[in-house]
């Protein structure tokens, strides 16, 4: 037995997780657990009480979202009438930012919703995700391993902010939006201003994470890149880079998402080279030098594994090869 | 708190602390010592069972959390007494151990994939295995054991030659 002594809870819906987390200060919520178990076994993490929310009805879906405004859209968890108030952008120290912020793409409105407490695995296998946002289906398998990603949530993923997690990354790259409810209060704020360091996110102690809403690409050819360097399989990342391109019928790139993870405290996104893109065919030297440039500021992270210096160079490379890949494959596309 | 288990397909009644993990009260609650202590924070896979099904690491999930789940561990894999299960002869077979401290996650990490993949190559065995950790073996009678597992699980079902 190592982790320190806690109470544990069950509650029934949302309001009453919250209000469990009001009532204690050192209470936590807990989904999978796939982090925050092995933290409090190796007592990093010391909860008074954990609110177990695996088990609240309509907190675990995959499903389609139209343009409708996310203030009239019907949810399928708590209370529909339940005001949804914009979070305004904290002011945020710029360097944690790195260079550039994103902020969230036009995709006419479509998106996929995805429960907090859905199941990485269930992600990992949802012909949903697979047809509608490829980049998340396609970071999944790198997301721990299979016997964790059985219980691992999306959610708890996105709460704890690991700048290193694969699915922060597809957030912030993408521009996903995220709910969560406060008492009986719903709020959303967009990924990038979610993720504030490493570890810290936006997210109320007192607030529980409801829903991410990844915005769905409607262009025909889209494709994706992905790469990462770690020091063993489905470890923890030292880089990963992600790129998302939309191509027109000539090769000529319309629209483009950069991210890089696990490099900084928070991942980043390089949208001037995104911008750049546009209107262009893949040019592996134009690309690294834009790549290169953007980030040139950009404060990395070092420890024992991989130096400051090391990551910016390596995510150069990587993300050169993500976007390499990602014209590639949609290309592919007709 | 008390917490009733569905183990091995028998109901049982349990009184744990919030803190006790799933694998320690399968071992000390329950006696079922198949399922090992290794680093007890998710990295090694010597701790996997299966719950529904799925493999899945119990030194990451509370007893308390386990409620209404069917949670299988190597003790419950056995066709009847004195008997093996295919995959834990094909172990025996091909050397697929040696200190046998990650044999039982082993073997339970590779049914979960062939009750889902009857089927898989190398590779789908590699990956599905890359999270349990063996110091002993190299791996490659591990993988031939699931392999001559698969390919003899797959013949149960062909009607008999004459």
């Amino acid at each position: 037995m190592k982790p320190a002594p806690f109470e544990y809870s069950r509650p029934a819906d949302i309001d009453e997780a919250c209000a469990l987390l009001v009532a204690d200060d050192g209470a936590r919520l807990i989904a999978g657990g796939q982090t925050l178990v092995p933290l409090m076994a190796m007592r990093l993490a010391r909860p008074s009480r954990l609110i177990d929310i695996a088990r609240i009805l309509g907190l675990a879906y995959v499903r389609e979202v139209d343009a409708t405004p996310s203030a009239v859209r019907p949810r399928e968890s708590g209370d529909p009438g339940a005001p949804v108030e914009p979070v305004e952008r904290a002011a945020l120290d710029s360097r944690l930012r790195g260079n550039e912020r994103g902020r969230g793409f036009d995709s006419n409105g479509a998106s996929i919703a995805i429960g907090a407490t859905t199941r990485q695995h269930v992600v990992e296998n949802d012909p949903l995700i697979r047809a509608k946002l490829p980049l998340l289906a396609k970071v999944m398998p790198y997301v721990g391993h299979g016997a964790t990603r059985a219980r691992g949530t999306v959610g708890g993923s996105l709460a704890n902010g690991d700048p290193a997690a694969e699915i922060v990354l597809v957030a912030a790259t993408l521009g996903a939006t995220l709910t969560w409810r406060d008492g009986g209060k719903s709020s959303e704020i967009a990924a990038a201003d979610f993720f504030i360091g490493p570890m810290v996110t936006a997210l109320p102690l007192t607030a529980c994470l409801a829903e991410a809403r990844f915005p769905v690409w409607p262009e025909r050819r889209v494709g994706v890149g992905f790469h990462e360097v770690n020091a063993r399989q489905s470890d923890f990342a030292f880089v990963a880079a992600a790129a998302q391109v939309a191509l027109d019928a000539n090769g000529c790139c319309t629209r483009a998402a950069i991210g890089i993870g696990a490099a900084a405290a928070v991942p980043l996104r390089l949208d001037k080279v995104a911008m750049d893109l546009q209107g262009k065919r893949f040019e592996q030297a134009k690309v690294g030098e834009a790549v290169t440039a953007a980030l040139a500021k950009v404060e990395t992270l070092a420890d024992l594994h991989a130096s400051a210096d090391y990551r910016r160079r390596v995510a150069a490379t990587l993300a050169v090869r993500a976007i390499a890949d990602a014209f590639a494959a949609a290309a592919r596309r007709a | 708190m008390k917490v009733e288990l569905e183990v091995n397909r028998q109901k049982q009644t349990v009184e744990v602390e919030p803190r006790t993990s799933l694998l320690d009260c399968l071992r000390d609650a329950l006696l079922l010592t198949g399922a090992h202590a290794g680093c007890e924070h998710g990295v090694c896979g010597a701790c996997t069972v299966l719950i529904d099904g799925v493999a899945m690491r119990s030194c990451l999930m509370f007893a308390v959390q386990a409620d209404g789940y069917a949670i299988t561990t190597i003790e419950g894999l056995s066709p009847g007494p004195g008997e093996l299960s295919p995959l834990q002869d094909a172990f025996c077979e091909t050397h697929g151990m040696q200190c046998g401290y990650c044999t039982p996650a082993m073997i339970l990490t590779a049914h979960a994939l062939l009750s889902k993949n009857p089927q898989p190559t190398r590779e789908e065995i590699v990956e599905a295995i890359s999270g349990n950790i063996c110091r002993c073996t190299g791996y490659a009678q591990i993988v031939e054991a699931i392999a001559l597992a698969a390919e003899r699980m797959r013949g149960q079902n062909e009607p008999a030659r004459r």
